[in-house]
């Protein structure tokens, strides 16, 4: 088709399942991105109608009305408005309900009416509003509103073909927008369409003659004072424990693939090639392999992570963590972006938004970055399996597990430290932000949106894994490899190299925390991505040795390094901001470099001071 | 019913919904955000609580309440529930 597409918009209250009818309208074929000079995540995606119009469809951040108390509601507000630079106003609004929670939704449709701009209302779940008795009066509703009403299931295959067909009739006719007569409403404004909202589905709908005990006996355990925290923290450790366990296998078996691939072009490509070859086996193969071995991983992490959201359970460990977190001086909100910079530090510091308060918002954007995130997975694991001995202890507890769990507790230690810290130098005469939160049903996760969800996530890993890492890596191997060492050159190669020459440089800044020259290198290429120390230590030693693979990097550190620098470097890992990424990402979310050196700058300094305490003390200990 | 009569109150059978405990069922009277420990203005404490369901007539039942002193609080507003912090349930005056 030529003519140019036509343009949905789907708004609604957070959790009515816009999201969920955004990916059920347009499979994978959606684009995420910024929008121009904010930081709110843009979700546009298109599809074809069945009678073969072209529409593209945008996912509007969650909103309870066109007040914009929050930036993300600002973009609601203005796009639908038609105030938002660059981005057209709406052809059709599709107002997005749950059909078993309508109250706040007719709320804000009452006020999206009042912009005049065509509109048309989904009652999403209206599964879940049936399977309750929950009956309504469409004819009735629609009369009442003035608006065409469609149902939908958004999660259920066929569950929007009511919508596309009513979608097609609606956008066959031309449709004038009114004037808009909107204005932000008064309190007395808001109270007045609430009244008249629930005078509405009074008349039409009838209530539910089971109402949802299931959500409230899983909450009566989920959200008891006691029990509630003991789910949590049991939660997180199978998390933590999964993470190491579950992905292993897979683990292994990209790591022989690389490994082979590796060998295969050494045995392939003829002997005067050497310079090649090495560059293909030891820079390109192990190096971009080392890193893709990680993908188990990352996966299981966010599986973890989007089934939970699914499930509903984020928002109540919001409230389980609301105080606890409170005594650190964080918002219950902050629990979401910390807990996703579990992943990584970029996605939660993103989120952060959801915090309306900016010293909140800055407090939690300051220690995300102390968050475990899956790119130190690689470098706390390679370290783990070279060190620590893999015994099960009291018959189900893995060792390297219990480090593991180990080296997040003290992440999320730090951070609420720091964070208390921060509350208390930076902004001491600042009252604490109110923490209000609809807490949804309880949902069966879907699958679907779950897989389209780590989908994402891992293109995105790949993706970093296929440019920057694998540029990185090409450098690593350039100054790991030239200069050459002259003819009849003692020792080993790597010694004449830049790499060589860049660490010594650095190796009496960093010798009182028990590193040697070899990690100096290591960690240079380490800024880029936390995750290409590994690759770039397994090239600084197998040049050097010659013969080791790549994944024989942990046999080979297991021989050269002490339990000391092993461990000042694990603790190394937990502060420093080896993370050019994420600290773009501050200065971007906060609009200004302060934040940014603020960040840098004591994360080095904690990494510093504790990295030197560690390789001290362990070495008084007489840890070699 | 438990929690402080309020002494600014004209009926002594209101009270506010902060300081409810856990399986109070009762009805909102009325808004009243003046004397509250929350960071907000009084003006946008309101407005807040009136956007996520908190008016006059509805319907309100303690649920679950948090493990330090005993807050947050997830409250069943008629059909929905809300999790706030007893600083800011105090705006709500309920019977
Ligand atoms: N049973 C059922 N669940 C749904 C439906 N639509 C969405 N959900 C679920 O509702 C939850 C919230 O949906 P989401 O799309 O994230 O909502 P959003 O916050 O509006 O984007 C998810 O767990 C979805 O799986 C539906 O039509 N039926
Ligand atoms: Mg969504």
């Amino acid at each position: 088709m030529t003519t140019a597409s036509l343009r949905l918009a789907l708004v609604g209250a957070p959790n009515t399942g816009k999201t969920s009818l955004f990916n059920s309208l347009t499979g994978s074929r959606q684009k995420v991105a910024n929008y121009p000079g904010v930081t709110v995540e843009r979700k546009s995606g298109s599809f074809v109608t069945p009678e073969g119009r072209s529409v593209t469809v945008l996912d509007l951040p969650g909103t309870y009305s066109l007040r914009g108390r929050s930036p993300d509601e600002e973009i609601t507000r203005d796009i639908v408005l038609g105030r938002f630079d660059g981005e057209a106003v709406p052809d059709l609004m599709l107002c997005v309900a749950d059909a078993t929670n309508l109250r706040l939704t007719l709320r804000l449709v009452l006020e999206l009416k009042r912009v005049g701009r065509p509109m048309m209302l989904v009652l999403n779940m209206i599964d879940i509003a049936k399977r309750r008795g929950v009956t309504i009066d469409l004819d009735r509703m629609s009369q009442e509103l003035g608006l065409p009403i469609v149902t939908s299931v958004a999660v259920r295959k066929g569950g929007v073909s009511e919508l596309l067909k009513r979608t097609d009739e609606f956008l066959a006719k031309p449709h004038e927008a009114a004037a808009s007569e909107w204005t932000t409403p008064t309190i007395a404004d808001l109270k007045a369409a609430q009244r008249e909202a629930d005078r509405i589905i009074a008349a039409v709908v009838t209530l539910p003659t089971k109402p949802d005990t299931l959500t409230n006996r899983i909450d009566s355990v989920v959200l008891h004072p006691v029990w509630g925290l003991v789910i949590l923290a049991v939660i997180l450790f199978v998390m933590f424990q999964a993470v190491f366990t579950w992905a292993q296998p897979a683990m292994e078996l990209l790591s022989d693939g690389f490994a082979a691939l590796g060998q295969l072009i050494h045995d392939v490509m003829p002997e005067g090639w050497g310079l090649l070859q090495s560059f293909l086996q030891n820079g390109l193969i192990s190096g971009v392999g080392s890193v893709i071995v990680f993908l188990p991983q990352i996966i299981i992490i966010f599986l973890f992570i989007l089934l939970l959201e699914d499930f509903g359970y984020m928002a109540r460990a919001a409230f389980l963590m609301d105080r606890i977190m409170g005594g650190a001086g964080l918002h219950g909100r902050a629990f979401i972006p910390l807990l996703s910079s579990f992943a990584c530090a970029i996605p939660g510091i993103m989120a952060t938004r959801v915090i309306d308060n900016r010293r909140d918002r800055l407090t939690t954007i300051l220690i995300a970055p102390l968050m475990t995130c899956s790119a130190r997975i690689p470098v706390y694991t390679l370290i783990i399996s070279a060190f620590v001995p893999a015994t099960t202890l009291w018959g189900f507890v893995n060792l390297q597990g219990l480090v593991m769990f180990g080296l997040y507790a003290a992440g999320i230690t730090s951070a609420l430290t720091v964070s208390a810290i921060a509350k208390f130098f930076l902004w001491r005469d600042h009252a604490p932000a109110p923490f209000m939160l609809e807490l949804p049903d309880y949902k069966m996760p879907r699958l679907k949106s779950i897989a389209i969800g780590v989908f994402t996530r891992a293109k995105m890993f790949l993706y970093r894994a296929g440019t920057t890492i694998l540029s990185m890596m090409v450098l690593i191997w350039f100054l790991a490899s030239f200069p050459q060492a002259p003819a009849g050159a003692e020792g080993p190669a790597i010694n004449y190299s830049f790499a060589a020459m860049i660490g010594h440089a650095l190796e009496p800044l960093l010798r009182p925390i028990g590193f040697n020259w070899q990690i100096a290198v290591a960690l240079i290429p380490g800024m880029a991505a936390r995750e290409v120390a590994v690759a770039a230590l397994g090239t600084v030693y197998s040049i050097e040795g010659g013969k080791e693979a790549a994944d024989q990097i942990g046999q080979v550190l297991a021989q050269k390094w002490t339990l000391a620098t092993a461990l000042s470097l694990l603790v190394w890992y937990i502060f420093a901001p080896q993370c050019a990424s994420t600290l773009a990402v501050i200065r971007r979310e906060t609009g200004g470099a302060k934040w940014m050196v603020v960040t840098f700058l004591y994360m080095l300094a904690l990494a510093y001071v504790a990295s030197f305490l560690t390789f001290n003390l362990a070495q008084a200990l007489g840890l070699h | 019913m438990t929690g402080d009569p309020d002494t600014s109150q004209d009926n002594l059978q209101d009270i506010r919904l902060g300081h409810a405990d856990r399986g109070f069922v009762g009805k909102i009277i009325r808004l009243d955000a003046l004397v509250t420990g929350s960071s907000l203005s009084p003006q946008e404490l309101e407005q807040r609580l009136v956007e996520m369901g908190f008016v006059e007539g509805a319907r309100v039942e303690i649920l679950h309440e948090g493990t330090i002193r005993r807050d947050p609080i997830a409250v069943r507003v008629d059909n929905i529930t809300i999790a706030l912090r007893r600083s800011e349930a105090m705006a709500v005056i309920v019977e």
